[in-house]
């Protein structure tokens, strides 16, 4: 089966090889030139944050909903409003539907998006997505016209069960959040690519640029990172390394690759080839 | 009431407005929302929403997260 967000995008006639080539990421209606989708926790200081953003090309960075405290200095709406970028606020640290929707709606009112990334999870330890509580959340803020982008699990039947409730886009971890354990089961990927007709974005796990780079290889439309960026020891080196990575990757999933073989293929031909006896 | 986890005296005719008073916050604040018990309270509704000895307050702003 092929996918109609996987095939070769256009490549625009001017193209001479250093230009941008036509391939723009879009949900629910939206274009983005970037693939990748910043999350800005983590990082030790606003200053470093807005260079690694910078350096990651990144349009769509994610931020959480917290108590404000009225000593801290410095405004993360403002350091991302300079940047350019789009908010995408999330629902991290929620355990409920209820608590995520509530949380939803307050970002909505704060940030003036219906854009959300749905997370409501299950445990401290693995903070792994609670299916059932998931759904509910989903359909309740789809419902209420959210964009809802899911934190799902690597579960090709629960991406469909999202999508069907009308999620804009679903996020499958590639291993579990912080790990950096990159990608865990490219198999299941890949059947998420094949299963749903909405952006996949690989959300979670990522540890440095190949991880990356494979995310883009098994078709995912865009990768989320942000801890592999923000406490890498430089994190605005590692926001470049992932910008060309999710580009690498975009572009030799686009450019469709050899099939493997048990046995090697010769490069040069055999035509002409001299005899020495 | 309970203004972010923490207690505090009401004052008669305390509003989300009055909290922000309190906290040394603008009401102008960009990336703001308010709930209480539970609700959202639109920033429109900041100056005439009456609070109580009950009520549990949240002022929530954009913190930095994956």
């Amino acid at each position: 089966m092929t996918d109609p967000t996987s095939a070769a995008p256009p490549i625009a006639a001017a193209h001479n090889g250093t230009g941008p080539i036509e391939d723009a990421l879009r949900i629910a209606g939206r274009k983005f030139q970037s693939r990748l989708l910043l999350g800005t926790g983590g990082f030790p200081s606003l200053e470093l944050l807005a260079e690694a953003i910078a350096h990651s090309g990144s349009q769509l960075v994610t931020v959480a909903l917290r108590r404000i405290d009225p000593a801290a200095r410095g405004s993360l709406v403002d350091v991302l409003s300079a940047a350019g970028v789009e908010l995408l606020p999330n629902t991290a640290g929620c355990f409920t539907a209820r608590d995520a929707v509530l949380t939803a709606k307050l970002a909505r009112e704060a940030f003036q998006t219906d854009w959300v990334k749905l997370e409501v999870i299950g445990d401290e330890d693995t903070l792994l997505p609670d299916a059932p509580e998931l759904l509910r959340a989903a359909e309740e803020l789809v419902d209420d016209g959210f964009v809802v982008l899911p934190y799902t699990t690597d579960d090709p039947i629960l991406a469909r069960r999202l999508v069907d409730i009308g999620c804009a886009a679903v996020m499958p971890l590639g291993s579990p959040i912080g790990s950096g354990m990159g990608i865990r089961n490219p198999y299941n990927i890949s059947l998420i690519r094949e299963a749903v007709r909405v952006p996949v974005v690989l959300d979670a796990g990522i540890g440095t640029a190949s991880d990356a780079a494979l995310a883009m290889e098994l078709g995912c439309d865009a990768v989320m990172a942000a801890s592999a960026i923000a406490r890498a020891q430089d994190p605005v080196r590692m926001a470049s390394a992932m910008r060309h990575a999710v580009q690498a990757g975009r572009l030799a999933r686009t450019a469709g690759r050899i099939p493997r073989r048990l046995y090697a293929t010769a490069s040069t031909p055999d035509e002409g080839l001299p005899d020495f006896s | 009431m309970i203004v972010n986890g923490q207690s505090a005296e009401i004052q008669p005719g305390e509003t989300v407005a009055s909290v922000f008073e309190r906290l040394g916050l603008s009401l102008a604040a960009r990336g703001v929302a308010v709930a209480v018990d539970g609700e959202v309270v639109p920033r429109a509704a900041w100056p005439s929403f009456t609070l109580d000895a009950d009520s549990h307050v949240e002022v929530l702003t954009a913190m930095q997260g994956g």
